[in-house]
């Protein structure tokens, strides 16, 4: 009997502190109003996001603790599991899709800032580039459901494009400052890269939303974006003349020898370090990359350029806008304090600071005439820009996977750019067909 | 009067029970619900959809069985060729060699590294944009220059390139649990087939083979079970799926999780991959009952 007791004693002890141990995890929104609590992912933004939080401190009393949770695959997961648990920070980044975006909204995890940002005849507003505050808003009417509203304050504006090597270039016989602007050309470039035995273009294809993107590009540039959206919409088949194009112009670049082999299970560090050690003539990558070649050849001469326009009728259209954002907590005890901070870390002074010291495009305006002369080339290019977040439509995840997948497939000689296209389609109808039933 | 005893051994074992149910239990009929909606995994609401999830896994999700095949593949040259260069290296460090220990310790390395470092160093060796190119390179000095090709990102090669960089990576495993088997077989044994005029090979497959079935069992059911799983190696070594030709289950349901934002349908999809796993394990249990009995 004796034993019975010690021993329920001892579980009755284990449980109690058990319960205190997961009950001091379980709630972040708890903590004190003087110290703001930032999830996010980003890997070398991080020492400048200290320093910031330090000189917040120093300004105003209250302490910011960035809490770095990287890759972004673990932080994405995390921030799910802490939405489900009910355990987010008072403020938060997002990654995915809009429709995970609204989920969150209509979850009740995040806070309609359009108040603070309309407040002042809409000084904060102002401030950013329309783009990168577009795919933080959600417009009246919105397929996801969602209160009209901007949900997000965005911290700096990317745009993905290409980019080329300007030493490889004389190598070439080419002029280093005169890159390539019909697809025509940049397809003969890809012949002479072959005849001198060099790598062509890199990009991290491996990854597929890479290849997505650079497909997109031409697809506006060929059928534009409302045939672009039709398509999501489900009332142009991929089948289309216009779609063909837009994959036929991947079977093009194999055949070219324009693009590196083995392009399609490279990751985007791998072509980021092919192409910082001059090993590549070109790369398809995001103006993130400028402070990843910074750190890896602080010499690499290099420009930026558009993808080569595939046709003359429309302009070429790229991947863009915000890059990344930050959301805050809804439930947070600290949510003034919380929008009073981002409104802080989006004012001209820290942008230009994050501009200098991460190489990332502000998402300010007023921070640009500030920024590195490299960073302008990516900048004057954002009003070019679009992202899906932005169309108001969105597409199925089964027909991304299967049209990514595909490329690849094209890229490799596997299949033709008709068959693709034929099961995109076929995918896209039973996913309609599902939508349907 | 017999009852308090029984309850005080019962309470022994209730905190391995406590535990057991809520790490393993529950959350085994938690995921099992999950499969039965339609859910993204942030939204409140979910959506019941009974069996859906699991028909279109079964009847409408081709990219789902090809990842099944290509780990089955992955999973039979492991067990053959891994096992094979497992045993073969266990009994070779059981004699009286020089060095074994040394030996002992190196073929246990290649395990206890990082998959996804072990994925970028072979992909360093294999490449040749972005590598050194050692193996076409050896090739071409052999004069089967012929064979030179880029591995990783050949369709016909990709997988059995990942699966053999598979079986680098985990023969140590099994080694270690071969060895282990090996030394518990009394060296009296030996002496007497020996006194009985058996030779080396019949001393093999009479003493050795019989009493080492069930380390060959549970060696094969721990290869199965971490094969059919790996998918860390996979992003290492070609960034993920590889149009599809380098896609195994654990990638599919976390494109499903990530890419999709199904949480229901990866649900399901873990749900059937491991009925899946427990089916194989169970077969191969009764095939190793069978075989004993028969040697």
């Amino acid at each position: 009997m004796r034993r019975l007791f010690c021993f329920a004693s001892v579980l009755l002890v284990f449980s109690v502190l058990g319960f205190i141990a997961l009950s001091g995890c379980s709630s972040q929104t708890a903590k004190s109003a003087n110290t703001i609590t930032v999830w996010h992912w980003m890997t070398d933004r991080d020492p400048a996001f200290q320093e910031l939080a330090k000189k917040y401190t120093q300004k105003t009393g209250i302490k910011v603790n960035f809490e770095l949770y990287a890759p972004s695959d673990a932080y994405s997961q995390k921030v799910r599991a802490a939405a489900q648990g009910q355990t987010l920070p008072d403020i938060f980044g997002i990654l995915g899709e809009k429709r995970d975006f609204a989920s969150f909204i209509k979850a009740g995890h995040i806070l309609n800032l359009t108040s603070y940002m309309e407040e002042g005849q809409g000084a904060w507003k102002n401030k950013f580039f329309s783009k990168a505050l577009a795919v933080n808003e959600f417009s009246s009417g919105n397929i996801y459901g969602v209160n009209a509203g901007i949900y997000g304050a965005p911290i700096d504006v990317m745009a993905i494009e290409m980019l080329y090597n300007k030493d490889l270039f004389r190598e070439l016989g080419l002029n280093p400052n005169r890159p390539p602007e019909t697809f025509a050309e940049f397809i003969d470039i890809g012949k002479k890269i072959k005849e001198k035995n060099l790598q062509g273009l890199v990009s991290g294809w491996g990854e597929l939303w890479m290849i997505d993107c650079l497909a997109n590009d031409y697809a506006f540039n060929i059928m534009g974006k409302d045939k672009v959206i039709a398509t999501i919409r489900g009332d142009v088949p991929y089948t289309d003349p216009d779609w063909i194009k837009v994959f036929t112009l991947f079977k093009e670049m194999r055949d070219s020898g324009v693009l590196v082999e083995g392009v399609v299970t490279m990751v985007n560090k791998t072509a980021e370090q092919l192409f910082a050690s001059n090993k590549a003539v070109f790369a398809f990558n995001g103006s993130w990359c400028l402070n990843v070649y910074k750190g890896m050849n602080p010499k690499l001469s290099y420009g930026v350029m558009l993808p080569p326009k595939a046709s003359q009728a429309r302009p070429m259209s790229i991947w863009g806008g915000a890059g990344s954002s930050f959301m805050v907590n809804a439930r947070s005890k600290n949510q003034e304090e919380a929008v009073k901070f981002l409104k802080w870390l989006t004012d001209k002074d820290q942008q230009v600071y994050l501009a200098d010291t991460t190489f990332n495009l502000p998402s300010n305006k007023e921070a640009l005439s500030k920024i590195p002369p490299i960073l302008t080339e990516f900048a004057d290019d954002v009003e070019l820009s679009t992202h899906p977040n932005t169309w108001g439509v969105s597409e199925f995840p089964a027909v991304i996977e299967t049209l990514d997948k595909g490329l690849q497939s094209i890229v490799i000689g596997e299949k033709t750019p008709e068959q693709v296209a034929s099961e995109a389609q076929a995918v896209k109808e039973r996913e309609l067909a599902k939508k349907r039933r | 009067m017999r009852i308090k005893p029984t309850l005080e051994n019962y309470t022994f074992v209730l905190p391995a029970v406590i535990i057991f149910s809520i790490f393993y239990i529950i959350p085994f009929f938690w995921v099992f619900q999950l499969g039965m909606y339609d859910w993204d995994g942030i939204l409140p609401t979910k959506t019941f959809v009974g069996l859906a999830n699991f028909t279109e896994i079964f009847l409408h999700d081709p990219s789902w069985w090809q990842a099944m095949w290509n780990a089955t593949y992955i999973t039979l040259i492991a067990l053959i060729f891994q096992n094979a260069l497992a045993f073969l290296l266990a009994w070779a460090c059981d004699r009286e060699i020089r060095a074994k220990n040394f030996y002992r310790v190196v073929f246990f390395i290649p395990p206890i590294l990082s998959e996804i470092v072990v994925g970028m160093v072979w992909r360093f060796i294999i490449n040749d944009v972005d590598g050194a190119n050692m193996v076409n390179r050896l090739l071409v000095s052999v004069g089967l220059g012929n064979f030179a090709h880029n591995w990783l990102s050949d369709p016909k090669t990709a997988l059995t390139t990942v699966a053999l960089v598979h079986c680098w990576k985990g023969f140590g495993w099994g080694f270690l649990i071969f060895l282990a088997g090996l030394q518990t077989i009394p060296r009296e044994l030996y002496e007497a087939a020996r006194v009985d005029g058996a030779n080396a090979w019949q001393a093999f497959r009479k003493v050795t083979v019989p009493l080492m079935i069930p380390v060959v069992v549970l060696v094969a059911i721990l290869t199965v079970l971490g094969t059919m799983q790996a998918f860390v190696l996979i992003i290492g070594l070609v960034g993920g799926e590889f149009a599809g030709h380098t896609s195994v289950p654990v990638l599919r349901i976390l494109a499903s999780m990530r890419g999709s934002s199904r949480f229901g349908y990866a649900c399901a999809q873990g749900i059937t991959f491991g009925m899946v796993l427990v089916i194989i394990s169970f077969i191969q249990y009764r095939f190793s009952k069978r075989a004993r009995q028969i040697t």
